[in-house]
């Protein structure tokens, strides 16, 4: 038994392809959380601001994307787009790469959209929780208003956002498995291709929710650290 | 916007959407007894017990549902032992049963987070005057810990219950046409990939909808202020 995994996880090499797997897993998520809470600011600002018009659009892009399943989000994107990149690809010449790199860059967009829908939720909270005082006194030391934003609120908020932020990365980590049903090459596919070539899918299965659970353990001790060190000097609760 | 598409859609949708509840339902129904008696070994006092429920829900919390559904469904298979039980088998062989297992098994270490905080969140004076007058610990629990633990908990519940709803869709990679399967295969078929969606997505939204007023008014029967108000 112990001798068969030896065999199946050093002498033929499948602990490298699922270690790579986790990386691009690891990847994908970032990519999707940072993108998406790029996108998610501005999109917040204009719920925050309750801008007409489009406050109403974010709302209803955030509560479709977070009222269906992600599957079908990355679905959508994946069938959806599918004709027109191969266009776009052949048009410039590049047929044969976006073969490859497409499952890749459209995995990264439906990452970051469902990351974005939970984020915008997390931030305009966040916003809405800064103190009334705090603006006043900026205000009052006649602060213009971008400076204020950028000075005052923001880092404020953020601070208040982190642990929304935190669930948010969690969450987009998982949904990275999602990816795998469309082909991207990250953990859970390379597990399954494993799983499926040595016939043995109970041992790889089990590996990678073992490495999904190491990465989000890991940055649960992260988000810790990094909460301890913005609320420095605040009090608790 | 075709229409020709969304009526040739919906009749499809609408059988999935059978099987869609149907997995809630068991996810609801058997999560969340589950989730509670999960949440009960949380904060006992017994050590191995807490130990080994909360290992079991960190683990739960921490992983894809995805590859939950993978262990159970073409993992737990290769063992033979399994294989040959007959209850076991009838569980995880077939792609329905094991789907709605592992909605179980995930939704309740979600809700044993919920219903954990909500009974650590009791006043400590409430638990000691039952003591007081001298309840037994089941005494205790079933008519003083859960309702009160309940109204705390419900809001977050109903979240939950969205999530399961949701999480329902994964049993679609397992072969079972719910309402996402058939959403795929709508979207292969025709190639009106947008028109699906917006038609595969009200039938979600409406789920949920219903699905939260439905709690919203099990937690207003609940409140305190009705009862106050009469």
């Amino acid at each position: 038994m112990l001798h068969d995994i030896w065999v199946l996880m050093i002498e033929k090499g499948w602990s490298l392809a699922l270690l790579h797997g986790a990386g691009i897993t690891i990847l994908i998520g970032l990519l999707g959380v940072v993108i998406g809470l790029a996108t998610a600011i501005p999109l917040a600002i204009l719920r925050w601001r309750r801008v007409p018009v489009l406050s109403q659009l974010v709302d209803v892009y955030s509560i479709v994307i977070r009222g269906v399943p992600g599957l079908l989000v990355i679905y959508l994107l994946f069938f959806g787009s599918v004709d027109w990149v191969q266009k776009i690809a052949s048009a410039f010449g590049y047929a044969d790469s976006a073969e490859n790199a497409y499952p890749f860059i459209v995995g990264i967009i439906a990452i970051a959209a469902i990351s974005c829908a939970y984020s915008i939720e997390v931030i305009r909270g966040a916003l809405q929780a800064v103190p009334d005082g705090l603006l006043e006194a900026a205000r009052s030391l006649s602060l213009s208003p971008p400076v204020t934003f950028l000075r005052v609120t923001l880092p404020l908020a953020l601070r208040l956002a982190l642990g929304g932020i935190n669930n948010v990365w969690q969450m987009t980590i998982k949904d990275t498995s999602l990816v795998s049903v469309v082909g991207m090459q990250e953990l859970m596919r390379a597990a399954a291709v494993a799983a499926g070539i040595t016939r043995s899918p109970l041992l790889f299965y089990c590996l990678a929710a073992a490495m999904f659970f190491a990465i989000t353990a890991a940055s649960q001790v992260l988000f810790d650290r990094a909460e301890r060190h913005f609320n420095r000097g605040f009090s608790r609760g | 916007m075709d229409f020709s598409i969304a009526t040739y859609a919906i009749p499809f949708l609408l059988i999935g959407t059978k099987t869609t509840l149907f997995i809630a339902a068991f996810g609801v129904g058997l999560g969340l007894p589950f989730g509670i008696l999960l949440a009960t070994a949380r904060i006992s006092r017994v050590n191995t017990i807490r130990k080994c429920a909360d290992f079991y829900c960190a683990v739960f919390r921490g992983t894809p549902m995805l590859v939950q559904i993978f262990v159970i469904y073409y993992g737990l298979a290769q063992i033979g032992l399994i294989r040959h039980n007959a209850v076991m088998w009838w569980l995880i062989g077939d792609s329905l049963h094991a789907a709605i297992l592992a909605v179980i098994l995930n939704t309740g270490a979600y809700t044993a987070e919920i219903f954990r905080t909500a009974l650590l969140s009791l006043p400590r004076g409430l638990i000691e005057a039952a003591e007081a007058c001298g309840m037994s610990p089941w005494v205790i629990f079933h008519r003083i810990k859960f309702p009160l633990a309940l109204r705390q908990a419900l809001p977050s519940y109903s979240t939950e219950v969205a999530v399961i709803v949701k999480e329902s869709s994964l049993a679609s990679t397992i072969t079972v046409l719910e309402i996402t399967g058939y959403a795929k295969r709508l979207m292969s078929e025709t190639f009106a990939i947008m028109d699906i969606f917006v038609v595969t997505a009200v039938f979600y939204l409406t789920i949920n909808v219903i699905c939260l007023s439905a709690l919203n008014a099990i937690e207003r029967r609940l409140s305190f202020e009705r009862h106050s108000a009469r």
